[in-house]
């Protein structure tokens, strides 16, 4: 059973808050007053799919069954190093510069 | 960062029954990446190896390097595991700027091998390494971090990021628990390790470098009461970048947790980064909570269905097995079963085989590797296959030793040569004027010197005792700074010396 | 408004083979259109005439050499900006692409330059194509050309306004949910998405990568087949695209036929929470094909009753993982955190995508990283995945009895802006006829079925077929057009008031 989420159960602001910090998103205050609400709303019109998704039904991931679909291994040239960095917010010796990462092991 | 507190190892084990998990990542050699047609050679300049899919531009889509399927597929098979009939890759969510999608292409419940084995070899015991799981995923890039001590995270003010390595196929390898080891878990660790690298050169499927990260090693460790007692919790240390680092670094954690556990603390399940300069292992970044990876299944990528035909086509391609291939090799060279154990335990089968290859004979190969190369390697803290020193020219030295060019004693200088980078063999003799001397008029004069500076010794060698010749020879030697064939000497004084 | 640009793109087609226009001309007319009105219709992000006028040029030398050219060749488009288009900004109606140029080009894309059609623009879209009105979109909201008070349908609205008003004679759009079949319905005009793979998703902005498929928006029938024609086709830079050649959609538009065929109208598409005036319309159709020929007859799908909420647990999952790759680290928006001295990266991620993302994709993202999070796998997207697979088997079992299925594609006609922004299980309901077709990975095209007798206003029929029978919609397609522009003695589109600017 879900033990994650703080309430462990219906939706609430603390759940909405723990799920915006997994998806890297500051919500305000103000954001997380409505979006609780709304998403549960969401939530109890899906949780329908309860009803029938059976065990004995299997899911389906790929709508059209293709499988072994591969490519040889050759190279291709792709983009400049200019190209890559075009659009980057900040570039340093030829790198994306990014802030300093909190980071956990390299 | 100070060292935690230690128990002896032998204390250690007298308490408490290690067990062992590994997980090695290896980067493949195919020519294109995982899931675009990018190349991945190393040390391009930084960003000249990327593409709209492996830099994860938005709109970009994977297409899977069939290649790399079927390195999975053999390394599975080399491990004695089944292959699965059908399986699928899945993403693996989390957020890091060395991550271009920030979720990783990975395979989470339907690995492409699984449930296989593996045998290593320590000293006269023979291990039994079960296989959990051998799975498809990508590399990510590298950073840089700038601005903090040593280029660590820790302190660092930016990073700066190159993705020429993000999306070259990653193949993930993962031990069952290993257990049965005891006091020689550090010792199994490294040789399951040193194993697994001979086997991935062996199918040819990845340079496995570990000091160009080719091959790289998680090693988990935990105590328990005794051999039947339930799993203590384990740790999981990383930066393992060599071979003698994954024998340290059990053998530390070992001592690390019982030291814990003989307090009265408990072990942290946690991540634990391993410092080969101090020899130690610290606590990676506490997370306040647990990663969700959210796994799915990849959507944009179709299953993968290996028919029994290519499996069986891939099988037959698989080389002898390294017991096999030791075998053969000891044959062929002569050696005894000690010479062979000391090999391969030096992890020098490689180097050895490629020197003998490149024209020396199976002990000059072997000396060298095993004593002079070995203890330079152990000097540098480094392993042998890291020396700016190759098998062609381990061969080449042995050579001029063959020629009668120089001797054994000059090789050495010669090495110093080789490894402070001054050139080829035969050109640091030169440069370091290292030929022995064979010019009979010399070397006569020579003796003729020593001779009259040792009377004593050159009579007692006219009446018959040619032992007595050693002085002389040593004599000789030292005027020749070592740069004469002690046997042509040796005659010389005894020719000259005869009746 | 001038004759050229009412023209089919057929029509247009005609002309310049004939050699009786070039495209330098009628591109031109479509950009002096685009002055003209969409400063208040405001379909377009961004136009770009030098580069059309560029590529309508080249053709005309081409053609004046006596090269052989394309079939569409010269005829003037417009590209949704979720489609990445090198050279052009793409911004995928938000703030956190603004200014994003990308180097490359959609496979799609590729083909229309190959083909050697003069790209417009790119159309404005509801955020990340997450949205049914096109209310969404960061740049603010289309208008629909029929009635500027009201949404032009989502996400795609603004590639069916652009078409519907006479700014581009064809445009592309993307489908995940019914964001080019709702649109069209709404609008007057036509849009059909190909089977799931059978045009390339190389290029596309991913939302959800299972359902996602882009197609062509036209004011006829016989326009949408040429354009889908073009796009279609295997594609080697996608590995879920079907390796098997487009079908011939524009033989079949030219057979449009329907007697004998089996028609099924889908029993749960349709009812309460369906329009008067879209009910109305649709039974007329209904009538008319059995006129033609058709043996129609009620099928049942038991499980679309479920389809809404399945997409709404799929989409959002497979939307969050998509979007995550939207952290200001190597492209975009990058905005540090407030009064935050020295901010990580993982702070300026937060940061970024809280100012750079909407409300309707904040929603989703949050919901579908519920959806997907430990715990709750099974129960939320693992459940979800069953119901597709449910809703396939009522397909194949529908496609049994019938070989097209029919249902009116929206519930409503287009409803005034502001109207269901602070209900948003109010704006899923818009999706809830043509979501079963993206869940099934099917084809379907919406066609005008005239006019709601109560407003006034638009209304647009479905045609479903199995997987790979994209020919069939359009066969179909084909018919009910003929039939109704019969009956109305011109195209729907000529009842619409006209559009002129008001600058």
């Amino acid at each position: 059973m879900p033990a994650d989420l703080p309430s462990g159960g219906a939706l609430t602001r603390e759940d909405v808050a723990h799920l915006a910090g997994l998806a890297r998103i500051d919500l305000t205050a103000a954001e997380l007053d409505h979006l609780a609400p709304q998403l549960a709303v969401i939530l109890e019109s899906v949780a329908k799919v309860a009803e029938v998704a059976h065990g004995d039904v299997p899911a389906t991931s790929h709508p059209l069954p293709l499988s072994n679909v591969f490519r040889s291994d050759d190279v291709r040239p792709g983009l400049t190093a200019e190209e890559a960095l075009a659009n980057a917010p900040e570039v340093e010796q030829q790198r994306f510069s990014v802030p300093r990462i909190l980071g956990a092991d390299e | 960062m100070t060292a935690a507190t230690l128990l002896s190892y032998d204390d250690a084990l007298a308490r408490f029954d290690p067990v062992l998990g590994l997980e090695v990542h290896v980067e493949l050699n195919t020519a294109s990446k995982m899931f675009c047609a990018c190349p991945t050679t190393f040390g391009a300049a930084p960003n000249s190896q990327v593409c709209p899919v492996c830099l994860g531009l938005p709109g970009a889509l994977p297409v899977l390097n069939e290649r790399a399927v079927a390195a999975a597929i053999r390394i599975g098979l080399a491990l004695n595991c089944s292959i699965a009939a059908e399986c699928r890759f899945a993403r693996k969510n989390y957020f890091y700027p060395d991550m271009p999608k920030n979720f990783q292409t990975s395979q989470y419940d339907e690995p492409i091998a699984y449930d296989g084995w593996t045998e290593v070899a320590v000293d006269e015991a023979a291990y039994r390494i079960e296989i959990e799981r051998v799975h498809m995923e990508e590399d990510t890039g590298k950073s840089l971090h700038v601005g903090g001590a040593t280029g660590r995270i820790h302190g660092a003010s930016h990073s700066l990021v190159d993705y020429n390595r993000a999306g070259i196929p990653l193949i993930e390898i993962v031990t069952k628990p290993i257990i049965g080891t005891g006091a020689a878990a550090p010792v199994v660790a490294r040789a399951y390790v040193t194993h697994l690298r001979e086997l991935l050169l062996s199918l040819g499927v990845s340079d496995v470098r570990m000091e160009q990260g080719s091959l790289r090693c998680d090693a988990n460790a935990s105590l328990r009461l005794g051999q039947d007692a339930p799993f203590g919790t384990r740790t999981e240390t990383k930066n393992v970048n060599s071979l003698r680092s994954v024998e340290r670094a059990v053998r530390y954690e070992i001592c690390r947790q019982a030291a814990v556990l003989t307090d009265g603390g408990t072990v942290t399940q946690e991540t634990r980064h391993w410092h080969e300069d101090t020899g130690i292992t610290t606590p990676g970044r506490s997370k306040e909570q647990a990663e969700d990876y959210r796994y799915f299944p990849e959507p944009d990528l179709a299953p993968i269905a290996p028919d029994v035909a290519w499996v069986e086509q891939l099988r037959a391609t698989l080389p002898e097995g390294p017991g096999r291939r030791r075998s053969r090799l000891q044959a062929a060279w002569g050696f005894s079963d000690l010479d062979m154990r000391d090999v391969v335990g030096a992890g020098a089968l490689a180097l050895v085989e490629q020197t003998i290859g490149a024209g020396a004979a199976p002990a000059a190969a072997k000396k060298w590797w095993l004593t002079e190369l070995a203890r330079r390697a152990n000097e540098q803290g480094v392993e042998l296959a890291e020396l700016p020193v190759g098998p062609e020219q381990v061969a080449q030295v042995q050579a001029l030793i063959d020629t009668g060019r120089i001797n054994d004693k000059l090789a050495r200088s010669v090495f110093d040569g080789l490894l402070a980078g001054e050139g080829t063999p035969e050109e640091i003799v030169a440069a370091r004027g290292l030929e022995v001397v064979s010019d009979e008029t010399a070397l006569g004069a020579a003796v003729d010197r020593a001779i009259e500076a040792n009377p004593g010794a050159a009579d007692k060698v006219r009446a018959g005792k040619a032992a007595a010749a050693g002085a002389l020879i040593g004599a000789v030697m030292a005027e020749m700074r070592g740069q004469a064939d002690a046997g042509r000497v040796r005659d010389l004084i005894l020719a000259k010396l005869s009746p | 408004m001038d004759d050229t640009i009412r023209a089919s793109a057929a029509d247009l087609a005609a002309a310049m083979q004939a050699g009786e226009m070039s495209s330098v001309e009628i591109t031109q007319a479509q950009l002096d259109r685009i002055a003209e009105v969409d400063g208040d219709l405001h379909a377009f992000l961004h136009v770009d005439a030098d580069g059309a006028l560029a590529t309508a040029k080249r053709v005309d030398d081409a053609r004046a050499a006596g090269e052989a050219v394309a079939a569409l060749a010269g005829v003037p488009i417009a590209i949704k900006d979720v489609v990445v288009t090198r050279g052009l900004p793409t911004t995928c109606g938000s703030h956190i692409l603004e200014g994003w140029i990308p180097p490359y080009d959609a496979t799609i894309v590729t083909r229309l330059r190959q083909a050697g059609l003069p790209i417009l623009g790119k159309t404005n879209m509801d955020e990340f194509a997450m949205g049914s009105s096109t209310e969404h979109s960061a740049y603010g909201p289309s208008r629909n050309p029929w009635d500027l008070g009201r949404i032009p349908g989502g996400s795609g609205g603004g590639s069916a306004a652009a078409v519907a008003s006479h700014q581009a004679p064809l445009a592309i759009g993307t489908d995940t949910g019914g964001s080019i079949r709702q649109p069209a319905a709404v609008t007057g005009t036509v849009g059909a998405k190909p089977t799931y793979g059978g045009v390339s998703r190389y290029g596309l902005i991913a939302l959800a990568s299972s359902l996602d498929q882009a197609g062509p928006v036209a004011r006829t029938v016989l326009d949408a087949a040429m354009l889908h024609e073009l796009l279609g086709g295997h594609d080697p830079l996608d590995s879920t695209s079907l390796d098997a050649p487009v079908p011939a959609l524009v033989d079949a538009v030219r057979d449009a036929d329907v007697a004998g065929l089996r028609v099924g109208v889908v029993r749960e598409l349709g009812g309460e929470g369906y329009q008067r005036g879209v009910r109305a319309r649709f039974d007329e159709v209904v009538g008319l094909l059995t006129d033609a020929g058709a043996e129609v007859t009620e099928v049942s799908c038991p499980h679309f009753d479920y389809a809404l909420a399945a997409y709404y647990l799929i989409l959002p999952s497979e939307a969050s993982s998509n979007l995550a790759k939207f952290d200001a680290m190597r492209y975009g928006l990058r905005v540090p955190p407030d009064g935050v001295a020295d901010p990580s990266a993982e702070q300026v991620m937060a940061a970024t995508r809280a100012a750079g993302f909407g409300d309707e994709v904040k929603r989703r993202i949050i919901l579908g990283t519920y959806a997907l999070s430990s715990g709750y796998y099974d129960a939320y997207y693992g459940s979800a995945q069953k119901v597709r697979t449910l809703i396939q088997r009522d397909f194949a079992a529908a496609f049994d009895q019938a070989d097209v299925l029919l249902s009116p594609t929206a519930p409503t006609t287009a409803f005034r802006f502001g109207e269901k922004l602070d209900d948003p299980v109010a704006m899923y309901l818009n999706d809830i006829a043509t979501i079963p077709a993206n869940l099934a990975g099917v084809p379907g095209i919406s066609v005008p079925s005239g006019l709601a007798d109560e407003d006034g206003l638009p209304t647009g029929v479905q045609v479903l077929a199995p997987a790979r029978a994209d020919d069939r919609v359009y066969r179909v397609g084909a018919v009910i057009e003929a039939l109704l522009v019969e009956r109305w003695g011109g195209t729907l589109l000529a009842r619409a008031p006209s559009v002129t600017g008001t600058r």
